[in-house]
């Protein structure tokens, strides 16, 4: 079957650009127990840096750095101006104002730097494409990028006084206080992190899909899938949840039901893991005391 | 935690009270009134406007009760929307129903598929039945396209249905009729809402919401509570979706993108989470905002609206509901306090 | 499905409540002034062709420092709509009713234009060049005040399939399509000209607009041993799709939507190489093509963007479409005389004879009649050639069956 190793690596490629979605959202949620609607958006907002930087002839890698330092500046201060003064507020309100953001970034990004298509350069594409097209250069090295940010970050909340600071601040905040966290400091610091694995994940998937204002939108979606279905507290659930779904998707829509449903098929099969496992594949099942 | 929380309930029951004295008939007849009265005050572009204000506030009460009442976080309630929608176009165009017997069609259609989706929802932690359900919303259009379907559908082209002429020759335009059609239906299905949240079943609910493990220790089915809260916030909003395909004519999949599942929870969070005259304001926040963003920016109409929804939530945390519940709470407070002192020395 | 009985009473029951309108008294319509409306998506996912309004907003009003018409000022009142049909509804009857404008131009979209469609018929207010390609719009009988403007998705469709017959009579076609009714159309087309032949001949992919690639697609239909493919893409998809198929060495006759043919919008981020050989058909000129450098009417255009919209990106195709059709406009308001009644501007509109817009392709003319409602019906084919489209062929005029 030819054509069916065919899709299953289309699907890999695809399923890594979940993959790395879904890993910004995970951290966010651990660094502040929120699921950011914006993160999309944001992240797009972020490419758009790095496009300009590098339509500026700076090179590659120092525009890289450069977007990556200041999308942690930006989620560093949309958390404090944002959503400091909120913190008080129902949960409701916070996803409203997620909701606000959403709006308002990508019309932003469109008004900015307009609707038009645009390609994005890509650091690995010395090979061009291999294994008869189906992969490319810079699927496998965006490919090894979210992995390797998997590993830093594992590493990060591990084994780092700072990541382990930040997870009790968002799981527990008052007894985090009393031993001295600075809470308000671990959220922001969570929102710049995110911020920042979002920027790269923008970065990556830009030159596979092409930089436009909406260039999220679809993506959001599965990345979310990706996290639901491993677990929304496990890094490397999402990860693998992202690739999953990728797969999934792409042979079902090529196999199953048609291409005309594979989002269905994407949607039913979520619901059915989480029908057996309330928690996703990988999650931690939480114990509630009373 | 308990602050925030505690709010809503205080004040659903400071509501209780307006409504529970005898004069309540009154006031709601007076309101009533004060909502129809647009149908011969404004022209027909205005009407058909407030019409649509109306049936997104009844859209928004279904998702409000699910949401705010029994914080089961719902971002999919633009595929009930759909669902009543079509079923009233399909029903109007194939098999010449006439319109208002579409209602409880869609009614019916939609609390099942309420309470097929909520059964198995209800397992899910809170962040993952939003999530679901905001997936569910993204996949309507998709599903609505479908081809086996299109027969039934008119897939991507859509379907065109008729407004309804006024019943009994009354000397009535169109838009008029249409009016005052859907705000008797909403007006009854607001206070059957209402009616029902002030019942043990309405304390039932806000008790799963914020305190479940208590709420089940004393006795109450959580699972079949909130399965059937989840039937019938999909029925109220599939009976708002029936109404806007027979206001705006016409339905098709891109009416109902994922858009339309943010706008109904735009609207709740600022009407107010948990009040039913919030959804009112909720109703007519969506519909006009919208306009007076453009009024500012053609440049980025989307960037100004999200702007004004942001100063708006940090302005009011808790909605324009949670606004008025400041300034009236204080008030109903000092005054039950001056009746139960009166009663004390009598 | 539309009923004959309930068609006819829901329009009286609309014509009744109007006030009665006079030819000599149409809204919008004074000494000083013509007001004419307009619906784009200016927020949400689909506003990249809110650019055609921002051009319009900026071209009637140079058309008003130039003295504007009949010594009338052009009114042109642009709303947002989301790409949303209710809102567009809502929209349509605010201009209509409440800000009184005399026509409504170039509203844009399939979906949003169908949901309005009947309420502007049985106002009787004219709904004219139509930023859409479907081919719907060119039916007189059924809505008399509705017209389109550019060559219909499906006439192109069907201009292609014929190509296609005559150079490979064995073909098989694989069609790649967004599921919607743009998308859909190019599969009416195709099946319009192959009949019965179409299940055996063609097989089809559709994607989502919410997907991130047509990798898969694309993998599926090379599978499918097919030697001639047709997509009908938004510029993204179409991108992806040259990319990916020249990726995978796929090498069919390749035929690309003309909304997607863009040299900076959609050949350049392709990568120029990967799409030689690509067919289209086009009807007029791409800002970005170099052998229009001198072309006059082109240099017209250029004239206008470097003085009025000097920060505009001139590789936006919706600039020179937004200009072409405003052209247009303004012909049929010439040729109106004094006279701007809805009755006579819609006579006019349905009376254009061989106008060259200076946007168009050389020899393709805009015609209308009372019975041809299909303002511009020639196309002529082009192909890719690394750098840029070289026209071959003669223009072909819509295909007839």
């Amino acid at each position: 079957m030819d054509g069916l190793a065919h899709q299953l690596i289309a699907g890999i490629a695809t399923g890594g650009i979940y993959a790395s979605v879904a890993l910004a959202l995970v951290v966010i949620y651990q660094a502040t127990h929120h699921i950011n609607f914006a993160q999309g958006a944001m992240a797009t907002f972020s490419t758009y840096i790095a496009y300009m930087l590098i339509q500026a002839e700076v090179p590659y890698w120092a525009a890289f750095f450069a977007t990556v330092a200041l999308s942690f500046i930006i989620g560093v201060l949309i958390e404090r101006i944002l959503l400091r003064p909120m913190h008080n507020a129902p949960v409701l309100t916070h996803v409203g104002i997620f909701i606000g953001l959403l709006l308002a970034i990508s019309d932003l990004c469109g008004w900015l730097f307009d609707y038009t298509v645009k390609s994005f350069p890509t650091p690995f594409d010395a090979g061009g494409p291999m294994l008869g097209g189906l992969i490319s250069g810079h699927e496998l090295g965006s490919t090894a990028v979210t992995l390797s940010m998997l590993i830093l970050i594992y590493l990060f909340f591990r084994h780092t006084s700072l990541g382990l600071a930040m997870r009790a601040a968002a799981y527990n905040p008052v007894s985090s206080r009393l031993v001295g966290i600075r809470v308000g400091w671990m959220l922001a610091v969570g929102w710049g992190l995110a911020a920042a694995i979002g920027a790269v994940a923008g970065m990556m998937i830009a030159p596979v899909v092409f930089l436009e204002p909406n260039m999220m939108l679809g993506i959001l979606l599965y990345a979310f899938a990706g996290a639901l279905l491993g677990g929304i507290d496990n890094p490397g659930g999402a990860v693998l949840g992202g690739f999953a779904v990728g797969i999934i998707e792409n042979l079902g829509g090529a196999y199953l039901v048609g291409t005309e449903l594979k989002l269905t098929l994407a949607l039913i099969i979520i619901i059915g893991v989480l029908l057996i496992r309330p928690n996703g594949l990988f999650g931690r099942v939480l114990v509630s005391r009373v | 935690m308990s602050a925030s929380k505690g709010l809503p309930v205080a004040a659903a029951r400071g509501a209780e009270q307006v409504a529970g004295h005898s004069w309540a008939p009154l006031v709601i007849l007076v309101l009533l009134l004060l909502a129809l009265a647009p149908a011969f005050l404004v022209e027909g572009y205005r009407l058909f406007q407030l019409t649509l204000a109306v049936i997104y506030a009844l859209a928004i009460l279904g998702l409000n009760i699910v949401t705010g009442y029994n914080g089961q976080i719902s971002l999919g309630h633009g595929a009930f929307y759909a669902v009543g929608a079509y079923t009233a176009a399909i029903l109007m165009a194939h098999f010449e129903v006439p319109y208002w017997a579409t209602l409880p069609v869609a009614a019916l259609v939609c609390a099942a598929l309420g309470y097929g989706i909520g059964f198995p929802a209800l397992r899910l932690g809170s962040l993952y039945l939003a999530l679901t359900t905001f997936s569910l919303a993204v996949a309507v259009p998709q599903i609505l396209k479908y081809k086996a379907f299109e027969d039934w559908t008119g897939g991507v082209q859509g379907l065109f249905i008729f407004k309804p002429d006024p019943p009994f020759g009354l000397p009535l335009s169109n838009d008029q009729w249409m009016y005052i059609f859907t705000v008797l239906v909403a007006a009854t299905l607001f206070i059957l809402s209402w009616n029902l949240l002030r019942s043990r079943i309405g304390r039932a609910l806000l008790a799963i919401r914020d305190q479940p493990v208590a709420a089940e220790a004393m006795g109450m089915n959580l699972a079949q509570l909130k399965t059937r809260t989840f039937a019938v916030s999909a029925m109220i909003t599939g009976i708002a979706g029936a109404l806007s395909a027979i206001a705006v004519e016409f339905v098709s999949p891109d009416s109902f993108s994922v858009i339309l599942s943010i706008t109904l929870f735009v609207g709740m969070v600022v009407g107010g989470v948990a009040s039913i005259l919030g959804t009112v304001f909720g109703g007519l926040f969506v519909v006009f905002v919208p306009n007076l963003a453009e009024d500012i920016s053609k440049a980025a109409p989307g960037v100004i609206y999200g702007i004004i929804l942001i100063a708006f939530l940090f302005l009011l945390p808790t909605g324009f509901a949670g606004f008025l519940r400041r300034l009236v709470v204080p008030l109903l407070r000092r005054r039950r306090s001056a009746q139960a002192m009166s009663s004390n020395g009598r | 499905m539309l009923n004959r009985r309930s068609f006819l009473a829901a329009s009286a029951a609309t014509l009744a409540a109007p006030r009665i309108l006079h030819a000599a008294d149409t809204p919008g319509v004074t000494a000083t002034e013509i007001k004419i409306g307009n619906i784009m998506p200016y927020s949400g996912p689909a506003s990249a062709y809110g650019a055609i309004g921002k051009l319009q907003q900026v071209f009637f009003r140079v058309a008003n420092e130039q003295g504007g018409i009949a010594g009338r000022k052009i009114n042109y009142i642009t709303y947002d709509d989301g790409y949303s049909p209710p809102k567009t509804v809502e929209q349509a009857r605010r201009l209509i009713e409440q800000d009184r404008v005399a026509y409504l131009f170039n509203t844009l979209g399939t979906p949003t234009n169908s949901a309005i469609l009947r309420y502007v018929n049985q106002r009787k207010v004219p709904h004219v060049f139509l930023a859409t390609g479907a081919d719907k719009w060119g039916d007189y009988k059924e809505h008399p005040w509705t017209i389109g403007w550019q060559p219909s998705y499906r006439t192109e469709a069907q201009i292609y399939t014929k190509y296609m017959l005559e150079q490979k009579p064995d073909a098989k076609l694989a069609l790649l399509y967004q599921n919607d009714d743009f998308g859909k159309d190019y599969v009416l087309g195709v099946r319009d000209i192959l009949g019965d032949r179409f299940d055996q001949m063609v097989k089809t992919a559709s994607y989502e607009v919410t997907d991130a690639t047509i990798d898969s697609q694309v993998v599926s239909l090379q599978a499918t041993g097919a030697d001639v493919l047709l997509v009908g893409a938004t510029p993204k998809f179409a991108a992806q799709t040259i990319r990916k198929v020249y990726d995978i060495g796929w090498r069919p006759m390749f035929f690309m939507t003309n909304v997607s043919i863009s040299v900076g919008a959609v050949m350049q981020p392709a990568g120029p190489e990967k799409g030689v050989g690509v067919i289209t058909s086009a009807y007029q000129k791409d800002a970005t093509d170099p052998t229009w450098k001198d072309d006059p009417g082109m240099t017209e255009w250029r004239n206008f963007m470097n003085k009025h919209m000097p920060d505009a990106d001139q590789t936006v195709g919706e600039y020179v479409y937004g200009y072409g059709v405003s052209k247009t406009l303004m012909q049929v308001l010439r040729q109106c005389g004094n006279d701007f009644s809805r009755e006579n501007f819609m006579k006019q509109v349905t009376n254009l004879r061989n106008v060259e817009i200076p946007t168009l392709l050389p020899g393709i003319r805009v015609n209308t009649s009372p019975t041809n409602y299909h303002p511009i019906r020639q196309m002529q084919l082009q192909r890719w050639t690394g750098s840029t489209w070289e026209r071959f062929g003669n223009v072909i005029e819509g295909a007839q069956i």
